[in-house]
């Protein structure tokens, strides 16, 4: 079973990852846990400093964390993002397209579960900063090279 | 009509298989009810009182001939032989089992159909205006930017999770007739003063137990930009929209709470830093939808005359076709509103036979309206007579387009779990009734609109007359609204009173009826009379 699934090759954070408002008065940290009520925004002045960001899901059903991801990545943070609480392995490929590169479920996944669920769609429909090329690119891509 | 290409079928190829192994696991214990819940939700099935009920998207209600086969086929095949259209444009069955689900999806992604977030909180099946591309009035087809939020909408990794469900509708005429403002965005393409197409967003309409009228937001959204301004109207929702109570979690509460200038500065912050990140599909693309909507080949020079000597074809044609905007054609719109019979219900045979004659007669289309009629969008006036005498033999005849036993009605406590009292009963005696007193063709335009409970799901609230089922101390009881409206003059329908039981709300809507026609004066509706006398008038005859 996967407790931790990585796609990074840098090594992982050993420090524990602060809850934001501890974060702001402790101006070293690398690692800050986002829950789903926090402004992912605030966190743009220190993206130079983060090296993980924890983004909560303790409930599957609760998206906000989706969102987050997507505006620190939009921001060009490079560091881990890493989804951790209830997360299924049914959102992995979701969450992947939103920018999170790495996954700490609470209830680790089946590995072959994973890989089926990462390898599900051939294509993508949207441009989300993932770098997949969008189904509306490939189109007009193909139509150009004839 | 828009076509798949290879990628769009590889899509829904991979979400049957998707879903396929999902129920697998369902089905051998590894995912528990909770978990496959939203699963299975995300894919149209609700468990109901009796058995699973699966919603099919018709995207923008748009059907060919062959589409409208296999949604017969299905109906024989996994349910008992019927099929159900619902006010979102949408077709649902009411007898499915879990185990064969996966196989409906696949008979369905044959004829490049899904049923991909038909339920569940995400982006619904888009809907729009029944009458594209054939109704002199609209200023562009709208239905090219409605697949376009398609296929942008269809698993959107970061809108998978919303508060709640997600409803839009694009429209591009004046009138409307989706019920635009009702819904969570309502986009009507427009033209600006240099002439170029562009987008008006009304954001945070909804009925349901808190009705609202959608505000605009923007009156001018470029085309270029279309997606762009959706992901950021859906972005501020899913990140502040209400998630403790999922009774307030609709976007119109949001709406609502922060105002529609706050909620409208932050999409516009939201809206400039999307634009940045260049997500918008290029111009290309929109193009390229457009060309699969583009005019069928009309024949020229037909006549527009049309020989009524058959009085029940006249009433039909009358009743139930429109002006085409191209000469010698006309809308025809089949009424599945029989006279006792269920809304929106249509046979295996029914079926078969309204794609038969979109193949023959209307160039391989027909359309399914949110009011749960079926529309043969493009027919040549010539060959309406033999149209209707088909028709009339499948018991499919009735000429009574938005008249009042043109009703809406939801499931209700015959199907839905969460119902409070019975629908289908009460359409069926009041259609009866009318029928019966013979008083529908002088009451004109008049619709009814059903729902069994606060959820609205029958569009009570948008009826010029609305009928609510509610639980009262364990017996099914019908409030009785009136004076809503869902067209370009939106408006909330207001409770007379006190409720009725089932025979009473038959007699109640009557007597309701019989005051417009004492006081209507020439040509108003019984909308118009009711906006004009005003509800005391109608309490006093009603409850006396
Ligand atoms: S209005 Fe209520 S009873 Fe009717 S279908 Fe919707 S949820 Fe069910």
């Amino acid at each position: 079973m996967v407790e931790l699934l990585r796609f990074r090759e840098d090594e992982p954070v050993a420090d524990p990852a602060l809850t934001v408002d501890s974060f702001s008065d402790q101006s070293n940290a690398s690692a800050v846990r986002l829950e789903p009520g926090d402004d992912a925004r605030d966190l743009l002045p220190f993206l130079d400093q983060l090296r993980l960001v924890e983004i909560n899901f303790p409930s599957f059903g609760d998206g906000r964390g989706y969102s987050a991801a997507r505006i620190l990545r939009e921001a060009g943070f490079d560091g881990e993002l890493r989804a951790v609480g209830d997360v299924l392995v049914d959102q992995l490929s979701y969450m992947r397209r939103c920018g999170f590169d790495s996954f700490a479920p609470e209830k680790p996944f089946n590995p072959a579960g994973a890989q089926a669920a990462l390898s599900r769609w051939p294509q993508v429909y949207q441009a989300t900063g993932d770098g997949r090329r969008p189904i509306w690119a490939l189109r007009h891509d193909a139509q150009s090279n004839g | 009509m828009y076509r798949y290409d290879h990628y769009d079928q590889a899509m829904v190829d991979s979400r049957v298989e998707e879903f396929r192994d999902q129920t697998r696991r369902r089905l051998e214990g590894m995912l528990s009810e909770d978990q496959f819940k939203p699963l299975r939700l995300q894919n149209g099935l609700y468990l109901q009182l009796h058995a699973y009920m699966l919603r099919v998207a018709i995207p923008y209600g748009t059907l060919s001939g062959a589409q409208m086969h296999a949604l017969a086929d299905i109906a024989g095949k996994y349910d008992r032989g019927y099929g159900h259209f619902t006010t979102r444009q949408n077709i649902q069955y009411n007898w499915i089992k879990l185990d064969e689900a996966p196989d409906l999806l696949a008979d369905l992604a044959r004829v490049e159909m899904h049923a991909i977030q038909t339920s569940g909180n995400c982006i619904r099946n888009i809907s729009s205006d029944q009458y594209a591309g054939a109704i002199a009035d609209e200023i562009i087809d709208p239905r090219p930017y409605a697949e376009l939020l398609r296929q942008w909408s269809s698993f959107h990794p970061e809108f998978l999770a919303l508060p709640r469900k997600f409803k839009i509708a694009v429209i591009a005429s004046q009138t409307d007739r989706a019920a635009m403002k009702l819904h969570d965005i309502g986009i009507r393409m427009v033209r600006n003063d240099a002439g170029e197409i562009g987008a008006a967003f009304y954001v945070g309409g909804g009925m349901g137990r808190t009705p609202m009228i959608a505000p605009c937001i923007r009156e001018f959204v470029p085309v270029d930009q279309l997606i762009t301004y959706s992901e950021a109207c859906l972005r501020v929702y899913n990140r502040y929209g209400r998630r403790d109570n999922k009774y307030k979690a609709r976007i119109k509460i949001l709406v609502h709470e922060l105002g529609r200038e706050k909620y409208t500065r932050q999409v516009e912050e939201e809206f400039a830093h999307l634009l940045t990140q260049g997500i918008e599909p290029p111009l290309a693309e929109l193009k390229r939808i457009a060309t699969f909507f583009a005019d069928p080949p009309f024949e020229t020079g037909l006549a527009d005359d049309v020989d009524r000597s058959d009085p029940g074809f006249a009433l039909w044609l009358d009743r139930n076709t429109l002006p085409h905007k191209q000469p010698g054609y006309a809308i025809a719109v089949i009424s599945l509103k029989p006279v006792g019979g269920i809304p929106g219900d249509a046979s295996v045979e029914q079926m078969h036979l309204m794609a038969d004659l979109a193949t023959r007669y209307s160039f391989d289309e027909c359309r399914v309206t949110h009011a749960q009629n079926i529309v043969l969008p493009h027919v040549r006036k010539a060959d309406l007579f033999a149209i209707w005498q088909q028709l009339e033999a499948a018991g499919l005849g009735a000429a009574n387009l938005d008249t009042v036993e043109d009703i809406i009605a939801c499931p209700g406590l015959d199907y839905c779990s969460l119902a409070n009292a019975r629908s289908i009963p009460v359409a069926q005696k009041i259609s009866r009734r009318f029928s019966d007193t013979g008083k529908t063709a002088e009451l004109g335009e008049l619709k009814l609109k059903i729902s069994g409970c606060i959820n609205a799901c029958g569009h009570h609230h948008a009826g010029h007359i609305g009928i609510l089922g509610v639980d009262r101390k364990g017996t099914e009881n019908y409030q009785l609204l009136l004076g809503g409206s869902e067209g370009d003059d939106t408006s909330l329908g207001k409770i007379t009173g006190p409720g009725f039981d089932e025979d009473g709300i038959v007699d109640a809507v009557e007597r309701a009826t019989d005051v417009y026609l004492a006081r209507r004066q020439e040509g108003e509706r019984f909308l118009d009379t009711y906006r004009r006398v005003g509800i005391d008038a109608f309490k006093e005859a009603i409850y006396g």
